[in-house]
């Protein structure tokens, strides 16, 4: 039993990452229709931007949990204006053509940033500074063996805080209704006297802010960053946001808590049914390929044309 | 006009260019001129370090060998290429290496995937070929023209057994492996059965890949398995990690890991995780006789850092090449090859090199204990049929 318990708060634990990442990938879909597959790399972007404040300002040689937070809100800030200018460089000179350009776009601004960052820091880990000390303290025992980390506290406290405030942003605020205008019908929004281009902006500084803060949390309980490590926890995590229904918020977040169970439950157990624990990345997109089969609006998306 | 104009132009240097340096090389071929040793490693990859150090380590020896004369009065020249670390980039490179720069011998990798994509082209062109560290057997078996300067996997997965049998007295282990390395399975399959045939139970196996950032699923159960030690035949990379999420799951048995964990940045990624893991590898910088000290202190002069064994193999690998050469006193591939094979005694900073009939390296192996940032030197663990030589207790 403190066993499931224990791999259920894994897996929860990296779903709040990939739900986190989600998020971003959903809302652009919602506003724009496009897959932003440069989302995993702002991701990466983040975690970088986390690595560089902490050594530039010193906080890396003494790490605390302020010094994490500092570095989050900073890292949020940096990636929020790399999203925006992704969106204004590259997807709305583009916008006016069809959707496959934009898309083809999206891979190619991907491949453009990996690269980028391949070329000038190299492909090589770089060890991202442990603010919590997990290290060297040893958990929390909860029952039995079952036991939580203080970076995993950290990761739900801050990814569910951070969900929250989302949920506040686009149903209790101005420029939330805006941007569900927009999402609903760009042209008519526009008529309405709504600044949309400025709503999509902010929904790419919103989007990649969340994936910032994912890239310094997973940093906390995983310290190696490489320019790379946004290729697959990305395709994950579009893959958590199709599952949920791609443009439906809370569907993003189950999404993503249930494709990272389903990977440590197939770590954890599937040896015993037959499954190599290799397999964990298949499972993820062997998810994707039902939900297209079965249900390609998505867990909590509605078939209608409606969309967030 | 234009146009045809600078095609041309575009031509004729091109024609010009291929013209000179095929002439040149074909006149330097042979027995005067300089030695030409292609380098191959990850510079730039996920396993940077380890192709740096050895590139450190070759380039270190390459040196030594100039300034005092050279071989029989011959410069070394070392063509580097980078392989990112990529099989396929490796066996690039490698083509590249032969067909365009023509290099008499070849030099390189360190992983052992790498060094089997690459080994097929070397072989093919007969361009004798010494790879510094890849312990995978498979590795020489690619055909006579691919030598190695280190132990093999086997052995060094039966030395981490023994070690765990006989001085941990550990009777469960659980294993956690790089599904898509050789050198990662060679290692846990050799482990396994030198494991149970010592009176050991596996209790546990559990495999990851290298994009895999989260290995808590992998390490609860293992947890569940109640191992007394669990071993991660992995590289640095990973292994950090997986020392940091097994401290943080409460885990306490200590983490046995082989070569592929000495690089500076294991430190950075596992920290105090680390303490109190144990690995096998090829040499100690702690050992007291004078040849390691001295590779020791001019290695620090020149790069300001303490080299890794993969330093010490690169260096070993350089030495042993230019002492064939010199013997067959002359870069004729079949000649040389001949020379290396016959390697025997070599005296080198990881031991004495003796090129045995499969074409690897038969010496001892040292268990290191991590501890505060530091490998300690545990133990020394010889061959079948090798005995400690009198009065040194570290093979030397």
């Amino acid at each position: 039993m403190d066993t499931f318990v224990q791999q259920l708060i894994n897996g929860l634990n990296i779903g709040a990452i990939y739900a986190l990442i989600a998020l971003g990938y959903t809302m652009v879909y919602g506003i724009l229709r496009l897959i932003n597959f440069a989302h995993g790399d702002v991701y990466m972007v983040g975690a970088f931007a986390g690595y560089f404040l902490a050594h530039q300002f010193a906080l890396a040689a003494n790490p605390t949990a302020g010094g994490l937070a500092i570095v989050m809100l900073g890292s949020m800030i940096i990636a929020a204006l790399v999203g925006m200018s992704i969106e204004r460089f590259a997807y709305r000179p583009v916008r006016k053509y069809s959707r496959m350009t934009t898309l083809i776009m999206a891979i190619g601004v991907s491949l453009l940033i990996e690269n980028l960052f391949v070329a000038q820091i190299g492909a090589a880990p770089r060890a991202f500074p442990d603010f919590l000390g997990s290290q060297s303290e040893p958990p929390f025992q909860l029952f039995g063996n079952a036991a939580i980390s203080k970076a995993q506290i950290v990761i739900f406290a801050v990814s569910l805080g951070l969900m929250l405030l989302l949920q506040w942003v686009v149903y209790r605020t101005k420029v939330g209704t805006a941007m569900r205008a927009v999402s609903f019908n760009l042209n008519s929004a526009k008529l309405m006297g709504i600044n949309t281009d400025a709503i999509i902006a902010l929904t790419f500084a919103i989007g990649s802010a969340l994936a910032a803060a994912a890239g310094i949390l997973t940093a906390q309980y995983n310290p190696n960053i490489d320019p790379l490590m946004g290729i697959l926890t990305g395709l994950k995590a579009f893959v958590a946001a199709v599952l949920g229904g791609i443009g439906n918020i809370p569907g993003a977040v189950l999404g993503g808590l249930l494709i990272g169970a389903a990977e440590t439950f197939v770590v954890g157990y599937g040896q015993s049914i037959g499954i190599a624990s290799t397999y964990r990345d298949a499972v993820a997109f062997a998810i994707l390929i039902l939900v297209l089969l079965l249900r390609p609006s998505g867990l909590l998306g509605s078939t209608v044309q409606e969309k967030v | 006009m234009k146009r045809i104009l600078i095609s041309l132009w575009l031509v004729v240097t091109l024609v010009i260019s291929f013209g000179c340096e095929r002439r040149g090389v074909d006149g330097t071929d042979g027995d005067s001129g300089p030695v030409r040793v292609g380098y191959y490693g990850d510079l730039t990859g996920a396993t940077s370090s380890f192709g740096q150090s050895t590139k450190n380590g070759v380039d270190m020896a390459a040196d030594e060998i100039n300034k005092s004369g050279g071989i029989n009065g011959r410069q070394i020249e070392i063509i580097t290429e980078d392989d990112q670390g990529e099989p396929n980039k490796a066996a690039t490179v490698v083509t590249k290496l032969i067909n365009q720069d023509r290099v008499h011998a070849l030099l390189g990798e360190v992983a052992s995937s790498n060094t089997l994509a690459a080994a097929p082209k070397a072989q093919e062109s007969r361009v004798p070929m010494i790879t510094p560290s890849s312990t995978n057997p498979a590795v020489t078996q690619v055909g006579d023209y691919i030598f190695r300067v280190c132990f093999i996997d086997p052995f060094q997965g039966e030395v981490m057994a023994k070690f765990a049998a006989n001085n941990l007295k550990a009777k469960r282990a659980a294993i956690l492996y790089d599904f898509n390395s050789d050198y990662s399975r060679g290692l846990q399959q050799f482990f396994k059965k030198s494991f149970t045939a010592l009176g050991g139970a596996v209790v546990e196996e559990k495999s990851y890949t290298q994009g895999d950032r989260d290995f808590s699923g992998q390490l609860t159960a293992i947890r569940s398995a109640n191992p007394d030690v669990i071993y991660v035949p992995g590289y640095y990379g990973q292994v950090g990690v997986i020392a940091n999420q097994t401290r943080q799951l409460g885990i306490k048995a200590p983490l046995l890991g082989g070569d592929g964990w000495d690089a500076p940045q294991l430190w950075e990624l596992g920290g105090d995780a680390l303490n109190g893991s144990y690995i096998s590898n090829h040499y100690s910088v702690d050992d007291p006789s004078p040849s390691i000290q001295k590779f020791v202190a001019d290695y620090r002069a020149r790069y300001n850092v303490v080299p890794d064994a993969l330093a010490a193999l690169g260096y070993d690998a350089m030495k042993v090449l230019a002492d064939a050469i010199r013997r067959a006193g002359t870069t004729d591939r079949q000649k040389l090859r001949d020379a290396i094979a016959q390697t025997k005694d070599f005296a080198g900073v990881t031991g004495l090199i003796t090129i045995n009939t499969e074409r690897n390296a038969v010496k001892p192996a040292v268990v290191l204990r991590l501890a505060s940032s530091r490998f300690v030197y545990e133990t020394t663990i010889y061959p079948e049929g090798m005995a400690p030589p009198a009065g040194s207790p570290t093979g030397d």
